[in-house]
């Protein structure tokens, strides 16, 4: 195993526990990204660069979209459902 | 459960864990020293006998080109059942389509970032068709090109204003794109059945190893996976930011 290939397995198992140990989904969207990115990089230097290109597009573009998306509807819901609460307290 | 006890129930559990993944890496073989028949079969026949120098595609588009019909159709009703749960319910209304633009947009995009969102959405179209193309070549394919294609109007959809570009790529539109894709990777291996006897045989000429045009149906299969994931990842983006920008919530819900 090369130095390059242990310094990736080490990027991913950093970047697993960093996703895990934050705690606001928001921020967790973007280091779940970051993470992904690490793995493109591992699936790279093991010399798997098919997967690295699916792992690429999916960790970065198709996965986020619909997390944050589902957030900011979430956001959006709570909110209204405050002004609904603050209408009836009226 | 108390948050000691469940700590404790977390040691003995991850320490078990440890000690077996230990034991069964230990048991792997080094990296780049597997010696199986199966990938010395598949190195031998899919450069050799069907003239694709991308083993990843030959595997997915001719030896197992019918696992990939099935992954199609997985991502095909996932997409379909995205599309049920997240359809207008009873009550829920849409956003005015006048008046207030702001509404109408996920972001404050800047003046810059809305202009250059239309050059993305052509460097990365010309990203993707090579991709796709050149799946049999080299790295890549008809599902990494498909997003790809995917990622372009969505560019356009997140910096200007959503609802415009929504009307641009409409859901029946997207849906045409996606069931094309997939109704056209069945096709191809009905074309298998009928000139070669066997469904999703490739039947075309293997023209010369290492050219765009070569490995025969593969090209057209990763055209085809292509368009499917593209018009699949497309719809499935639309259905969750129209929750997100155009349809109102049930009032006092």
């Amino acid at each position: 195993m090369t130095v390059v290939q242990i310094v990736a397995l080490a990027l991913v198992a950093l970047g697993g526990t960093a996703v895990a140990v934050t705690a606001d989904p928001l921020r967790q969207t973007l280091v779940l990204s970051l993470d992904g990115l690490a793995l493109t990089i591992l699936f790279f230097v093991f010399q798997a660069p098919d997967v690295a290109l699916s792992e690429i597009v999916v960790s970065t573009v198709g996965l986020p979209v619909i997390v944050l998306a589902a957030l900011r509807r979430i956001g959006k819901q709570e909110r209204e459902h405050d002004d609904a609460e603050g209408e009836r307290a009226e | 459960m108390s948050p000691r006890a469940r700590l404790g129930l977390f040691a003995v559990g991850g320490t078990a864990l440890l000690v077996v993944l230990v034991i069964a890496f230990a048991g792997l073989p080094a990296f780049g020293h597997v010696h199986s028949v199966y990938a010395a079969t598949v190195q031998r026949v899919v450069p050799g006998e069907r003239h694709a120098t991308d083993l990843v595609t030959g595997l997915n588009f001719d030896v197992r080109a019918f696992d990939t019909l099935g992954e199609e159709f997985l991502l095909f009703a996932s997409v379909t059942g995205v599309a049920l749960l997240l359809r207008h319910l009873r009550g829920e209304g849409d956003i005015e389509r006048s008046g207030d633009v702001e509404r109408h947009q996920l972001s404050q995009a800047s003046a810059l970032v809305r202009t250059t969102a239309p050059l993305a959405l052509v460097v990365t179209l010309a990203l993707a068709v090579y991709i796709v193309a050149h799946g049999q070549v080299s790295p890549g394919g008809g599902f990494q090109g498909g997003l790809i294609l995917a990622a372009g109007p969505l560019a356009v959809m997140l910096a200007g204003r959503y609802i415009v570009a929504r009307h641009a790529a409409p859901d029946w539109l997207l849906e045409a794109v996606e069931s094309a894709g997939a109704g056209a990777y069945a096709l191809i291996g009905v074309g298998g059945l009928v000139a070669g006897g066997a469904f999703l045989q490739n039947f075309l000429g293997l023209g010369e190893a290492g050219m765009l045009a070569s490995a025969g149906t593969m090209p057209l299969n990763s055209i085809a996976v292509g368009l499917e994931v593209s018009g699949a990842f497309l719809l499935l983006w639309s259905e969750f930011l129209d929750q997100a920008v155009v349809i109102k919530g049930r009032a006092g819900e």
